[in-house]
């Protein structure tokens, strides 16, 4: 018999082992029929992921992933499908551009000038998300529909047309806002890791807002398991009419998983404005917002879970920039092994689920076969 | 001939406990043979595998004489086999015609759906068996015994020879039954077999022929219903005496706990389902509401809750208008409900025990402090409710999804009881428990009576209506139309009010519709 304990334990991890090996055979099959060598392939990530500046990379690429995944999952809890974070989190990022460069102009303490840009992409994620939010409860206008509208006036519509008019250079080299001044960026933290590490060299910085990322997924983990809100957010997710019955405002509480949902959104864009270009320009990272949808999916919502997936598909997105160099194989073999694995993990986490009820039973059985022959006796004599 | 089902040492085992454990059971072709016994025996998860939904650990299936597995419902209805489940299963957003065709619709060609041919099929199917329903109506708008009559006919569209009914009565007025029950002896001429599961025991004794009674998931006997009295079942079920409901001494008080006053409702159609509405109930009284599901009741409680906005009177508790006030404020402020239905309205079926405990009371002791969730003393708190009530289960971190249905509504039952609200909302609050868990139930209103509880009692089982209530208003619809005292009526006559019949002599008492008062005349 095995150790009980470890049994859990290997049951816990094997969802995501699972996937993980079912995601590696697909993306080999793929590599081998394109004509590239899958194992030379693997080698390469395999060695560049053993490198501390791709952890430091890997980092960098999870922290937005992590924050998007918290948004899309906030809105999962209640059943809300937010589509909207793409959008939400680009019209922040560049309303937080625009504002920080606008505030070069005043004397502020750098702390303050940060807190307004990051206040600002908070306030305006909040307020597109809870725009769809609004139209749910006050017209019944479904919230997936609604931001993926929001999403295209967002993007297509109104940064479209409001970036070229804060072009001031229309000579530089990346067309968008003006540079943010420095005092305003967020510090690395690269001093934190070499702590423990040695030096972090070929000028990889590790974001600051991984920092703001950890408190983000604080917060969503205590508040969601520990709270009367959470707990209000979560019941009216499971059963809305029953927890309508129980105190708990539906209309209310769709608007503010919403507001909520936006306000991490806006955090997303943050390590391009405040680490990366300090500007929002036509490079402006796209596609996170899709990406925090499967980190959700694939984090099962819990913090925890998001942690892994998103450290997991930062790590894939850094080695894709690895292959790209290397001309190994096609970068784009990262995107399927995403895909793969997200399709994977769902599949794994179902037959797992099944392994471990039966196991539960098993134990039942033994545990409640003299108790049920007892009453059994008792119960044939009548 | 072979019978129409036999189940051979059916074993079925659940995380913590065996609900199915050797049974054997034998139905007869053209027989109505019930299934008795304790909530959690394990009826439901029995009537489950035989339908398909659950696959059995053990045991061998005969379908008129032939050996069967079923991976699914549909092998079974294939097999002709069709079930009405306890908690009803139909898709809220869809019309009546739709729901009873999923799964099997008919086709124009070009996977078109056929409509016409289905509505057709249906009009015969419901003529057939005296049972009608409106095929374009949406299933959210409907009755829960109109809901119930949909799944029947669903079944019965799909041809079905042996019929599976979960409690179907549960949900009914005793009219009601009598008219289900005239449906399963037409259904039974037709030759139909019909497996029937029922709590109350005179019921089983008027409809079936052959009653089979389950004791912790062991078979403990079948006997013919000519045979036995229902106080030999009771026994035969939990080893006790049928209890009844008597409320014993008047608790009732001058002091006014809840007040309605002219309160109307009005339904998407403009149409008024709660009519000018005015009543009182005092602390230490329960007032009872007789009245046939649909004539308004449902929306007056929820007017009363809260979840429903009433549009003209208003509510008062403890004297303070609460008309606009918020489901939370008025729960807060002590206000107990027991719903209606309680997978809609009562539970989150995939939350633990604890979290299920919590709901309705989670902004205050025992289960928060402050913003915190207190989960040690949540868990804590829902042990004494498990133990208190009897609720049925392994432990309080199951889901409530696990527990049997009598044991989610002693659940509901116990986290209203123990929040000691002031005044209780409590619609069927037995609905689906054992007789022996009634008692019990019983007890712990008229306890809380005695200590000032005013409890507002909707109830289809007229014997608890007329055993626990102190006064009973009729709801007909929209209105209250006669005040009666539950010592000098009889379910027969209550049961003439309800359907308006006893109306036209009583409307010469009636107080009319404005003063209704609570008030033991
Ligand atoms: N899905 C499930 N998971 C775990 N346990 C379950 C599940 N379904 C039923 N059980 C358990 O199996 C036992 C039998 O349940 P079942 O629903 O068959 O009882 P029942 O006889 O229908 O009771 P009731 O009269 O209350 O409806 C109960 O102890 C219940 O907790
Ligand atoms: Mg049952």
């Amino acid at each position: 018999m095995t150790n009980p304990l470890l049994r859990r334990i290997g049951l816990a991890l094997a969802a995501p082992v699972l996937a993980a090996v079912f995601a590696l055979v697909i993306s080999a099959l793929v590599l081998e029929l394109s004509g590239s060598d899958s194992i030379d392939t693997f080698r390469t990530i395999g060695s560049n992921g053993l490198k501390l500046e791709t952890f430091v990379d890997t980092l960098n690429r999870a922290t937005p992933l992590f924050l998007a995944g918290v948004a899309a999952a906030i809105g999962f809890r209640m059943n809300l499908f937010n589509i909207g974070v793409e959008g939400q989190y680009i019209l922040a990022g560049f309303a937080a551009a625009v504002v920080g460069a606008e505030l070069n102009a005043y004397a502020l303490p750098g702390f303050v000038h940060t807190a307004a840009i990051i206040g600002t992409a908070m306030l305006v994620g909040a307020a597109w998300a809870g725009l769809s939010g609004l139209l749910k409860v006050t017209r019944g206008i479904n919230e997936v529909i609604s931001t993926i509208m929001l999403n295209f006036i967002a993007t297509g519509g109104i940064v479209a047309a409001l970036l070229p008019k804060v072009i001031t250079d229309p000579t530089a080299a990346n067309q968008g806002t003006d540079e943010i001044a420095e005092r305003a960026w967020l510090p690395e933290l690269n001093g934190l890791l070499e702590i423990v590490t040695r030096e972090i060299g070929k000028g990889r910085r590790l974001t600051g807002v991984f920092l703001i990322a950890v408190i983000v997924g604080v917060i969503y983990h205590v508040v969601v398991n520990r709270t009367v809100f959470g707990y209000d957010l979560r019941s009216s997710g499971m059963n809305p009419f029953a927890a309508f019955a129980g105190g708990v405002p539906p209309k209310k509480m769709v608007f503010l998983a919403m507001v909520l949902s936006g306000l991490v959104a806006g955090l997303v864009g943050m390590p391009e404005i405040l680490s990366e270009n300090h500007a929002y320009d036509q490079g402006f990272i796209q596609g996170l917002g899709f990406g925090g949808i499967a980190i959700a999916l694939l984090g099962r919502n819990s913090a925890l879970g998001m942690t892994f997936a998103a450290l997991l598909f930062g790590f894939l997105d850094s080695s894709s920039a690895v292959l790209q160099v290397q001309a190994s194989a096609s970068a784009e073999i990262v995107k399927i092994m995403q895909a793969t694995f997200l399709l994977a993990a769902v599949v794994a986490y179902e037959f797992v689920s099944r392994i471990r009820q039966r196991d539960e039973v098993a134990r039942a059985s033994v545990a409640t076969d003299v108790a049920v022959d007892s009453a059994a006796i008792g119960g044939a004599s009548a | 001939m072979a019978p129409a089902i036999e189940l051979i040492g059916i074993t079925k085992r659940f995380p913590g406990v065996i609900a199915n454990d050797n049974i054997n059971l034998t139905v007869e072709e053209g027989e109505v043979h019930a299934i008795c016994g304790e909530n959690g025996a394990g009826k439901s998860t029995l009537m489950k595998i035989l339908y398909g939904m659950q696959p059995a650990d053990e045991g061998v299936m005969k379908v008129f004489g032939e050996e069967v597995t079923f991976g699914s419902p549909n092998d079974a209805i294939d097999r002709g086999i069709g079930m009405v489940h306890q908690h009803l299963m139909l898709a809220d957003q869809m019309s009546v015609i739709e729901n009873v065709i999923l799964g099997s619709e008919p086709t124009k060609g070009g996977g078109i759906i056929d409509f016409d041919a289905a509505k057709a099929h249906l009009a015969e199917v419901g003529s057939a068996y005296g049972l009608t329903v409106d095929p374009d109506d949406m299933i959210d708008t409907l009755e829960i015994g109109e809901r119930q009559r949909v799944e029947i006919i669903k079944v019965l569209y799909r041809g079905a020879k042996v019929l599976i009914l979960d409690e179907p009565t549960a949900v009914l007025v005793p009219q009601e039954v009598e008219e289900l029950f005239n449906n399963l002896r037409e259904l039974k001429a037709d030759g139909a077999t019909i497996i029937f599961i029922d709590h109350k025991l005179q019921e089983v004794l008027e409809i079936s022929d052959s009653i089979t009674v389950i004791r912790r998931g062991k078979t403990i006997a079948t006997v013919k219903a000519s045979d036995v009295t229902a106080g030999d079942l009771a026994e035969l079920m939990v080893g006790e005496e049928l209890p009844s409901p008597a409320t014993g001494d008047s608790t009732v008080t001058t002091d006014v706990a809840l007040e309605v006053n002219g309160l109307t409702v009005l339904d998407d159609d403009e149409r008024a389902v709660v009519d000018d509405v005015s009543l009182k109930v005092h602390r230490g009284e329960i007032l009872g509401i007789a009245g046939i599901e649909g004539n308004g009741q449902s929306e007056l409680i929820n007017a009363i809750v809260g979840t429903w906005s009433a549009n003209s009177g208003n509510v008062r508790m403890a004297g303070k208008d609460i008309t606009t006030a918020s489901v939370r404020d008025r729960r807060e402020a002590g206000l107990g409900y027991v719903p209606q239905d309680r997978h809609r309205e009562g539970l989150l079926l995939d939350a633990p025990l604890w979290e299920n405990a919590a709901l309705g009371h989670q902004t205050g002791a025992p289960y928060s402090k402050g913003f915190w969730i207190d989960r040690a003393s949540s868990r804590d708190h829902t042990g004494t409710i498990r133990s208190e009530f009897d609720v049925r289960s392994p432990n309080v971190d199951v889901s409530a999804r696990a527990l049997s249905g009598g044991n989610q509504q002693k659940l509901i039952i116990g986290r209203e009881m123990t929040a000691h609200p002031d005044v209780l909302i409590a619609a069927h609050p037995t609905r689906g428990i054992d007789v022996g868990a009634q008692a019990d139930v019983w007890n712990q209103i008229r306890a809380a009576r005695a200590e000032g509880l005013a409890t507002l009692l909707i109830s289809a089982d007229l014997d608890e209506l007329i055993g626990l209530s102190d006064t009973i208003v009729v709801m007909y619809h929209g209105k209250l139309v006669a005040t009666l005292d539950p010592s000098e009526i009889d379910p027969r006559t209550l049961g003439s009010y309800m359907t308006g019949a006893a109306l036209s002599d009583a409307s010469a008492t009636d107080p009319g519709p404005s003063e209704l008062s609570g008030d033991p005349s």
